[in-house]
């Protein structure tokens, strides 16, 4: 950093609200589309589970081993193959939602007492039925409590994809602060994404208390 | 030219193996990274923990501490610490220190966290027990205390490590060494082979990383305990 350069220039914050706000948006457009797809692909693959019990050892197994490798080296690994793209980005950002959400949903619905589907079953609720208008609602808390800290995780994530060419609140951190010797980018990027985890977090737990509010009743946290 | 063949031309150059910037001084100064930030995350994270199991006093703050942790982006965390120590001591405010305090930072929370949690599980009776044998304080910690709360105070160290050890990569952001640079190199050269086995050898030690502590995790665990330990999971 340049001598004497101060941490904040409020006046280049003021001046460049527009790039602010852009590299702000990226960085939602991002973790949005690695936490919707992540849902989606999670959700089959829990109900595809629990259909076939034996693939739960594979299906956790992998994905494990996909959350367990490095962020920078599992976007490298893509570059040869999908190349320096939003694309090698969002794969891995989704492989990184995957082990918390489908585990999250699984213990979710292992969570519905048994005496409830029974007493669902014999009202003569069928399975779509009773998955939607029973199992579901009652699981929704774990699976909220799982997409938490599937939407924290990557909001951090999301960051290192800068360094693989992306937008995003790390394009700030990396380019413009680190490599660019820009104190005021750094504080900027890096307080935005913290706010914006802090922020998705709270309004998800917000999402769940709205979505069941029997649970806010008896005062339960998840 | 496909990428086995970019593979096959990168690693038949003996400088990519054992040149300044091959894969060899790479990986130890990986290595030392690593093994001096968990160091001395240990020697900082193990104290608090065994202080706050022992007495029960202070639990609150520390999974609020960790909770925070959880949301600051490893990457903010490294380029806040260098805009504070850029100046301090030239060059290695650049990148030692705020790797060093990044890679620290990460590994306090789970050590604190199972370490508090191991102490906070030890049956009561055993320490009732104890202290009816005239056992002072040190002594219940040490005798009674660490053995029983062991699996999971390495389960704490395991968690840090491979942390540490997959966060050390992103070092190389700020110019210092580690693995991280075959990949942010092999980025800005456009050079496949060199970003592949960047990713690979991080892979690799991150993959071994998880083993070796799960093996010390088995030998360190006194046999009485090794029944039950496999139940603990991870708290970090």
């Amino acid at each position: 950093m340049p001598p004497g350069e101060p941490f904040i220039r409020p006046a280049w914050i003021v001046d460049n609200l527009d790039v602010i706000w852009q590299r702000l948006t990226e960085h939602v457009g991002m973790t949005l589309t690695a936490v919707v797809i992540g849902f989606a692909i999670s959700f089959a693959a829990a109900l595809l589970i629990r259909r076939r019990r034996t693939l739960t050892a594979v299906v956790l197994g992998f994905t494990g081993i996909l959350y367990a490798i490095p962020s920078l080296a599992l976007f490298a690994f893509l570059i040869p193959f999908t190349g320096i793209s939003f694309l090698s980005a969002e794969i891995a950002l989704v492989s990184y939602t995957l082990l918390i959400l489908i585990r999250n949903i699984l213990l979710g619905l292992e969570s519905v007492p048994p005496e409830v589907v029974e007493a669902a079953t014999g009202m003569g609720y069928t399975p779509r039925q009773l998955l939607w208008r029973v199992e579901l609602p009652i699981a929704l808390p774990i699976i909220v409590a799982g997409l938490r800290i599937a939407t924290v995780t990557t909001v951090g994530l999301v960051t290192v994809t800068a360094l693989i060419g992306q937008g995003g609140l790390g394009y700030l951190i990396v380019v413009t602060g680190v490599r660019g010797f820009f104190p005021t980018a750094i504080w900027v990027g890096a307080v935005l994404s913290i706010a914006l985890a802090v922020l998705a977090d709270v309004a998800l737990l917000g999402v769940q208390r709205w979505l069941t509010p029997w649970s806010r009743a008896r005062g339960s946290a998840a | 030219m496909t990428l086995i063949d970019e593979l096959a031309t990168w690693l038949s150059d003996p400088a990519h193996w054992t040149g300044p910037d091959g894969m060899v001084p790479r990986l130890l100064e990986h290595l030392a990274f690593s093994g001096g930030s968990l160091f001395l995350a240990v020697a900082i994270a193990l104290p608090i923990g065994l202080a706050i199991g022992h007495t029960g006093r202070g639990a609150l703050a520390t999974i609020s501490i960790s909770n925070i942790g959880r949301a600051i982006p490893t990457l903010g965390l490294l380029g806040i610490v260098l805009t504070i120590t850029a100046n301090w001591w030239p060059p290695y405010g650049f990148f030692l220190i705020p790797t060093v305090t990044a890679l620290v930072a990460l590994a306090i929370p789970p050590i604190v966290t199972n370490t508090y949690a191991g102490l906070r599980a030890v049956d009561p009776e055993a320490i009732e027990a104890g202290r009816g044998m005239g056992m002072r304080e040190l002594q219940l910690l040490w005798q009674i205390e660490v053995p029983l709360a062991l699996p999971s105070i390495l389960t704490g160290l395991r968690v840090s490590a491979v942390q540490v050890v997959a966060t050390a990569t992103l070092a190389a952001v700020l110019g210092a060494g580690g693995l991280g640079r075959l990949i942010i190199d092999g980025i800005a050269q456009h050079d496949d082979a060199q970003l592949f086995m960047g990713a690979v050898l991080v892979g690799l030690l991150a993959i071994a990383t998880e083993l070796t502590f799960a093996w010390l995790q088995r030998r360190a665990v006194s046999p009485g305990l090794r029944a039950r330990s496999r139940a603990g999971g991870d708290i970090g």
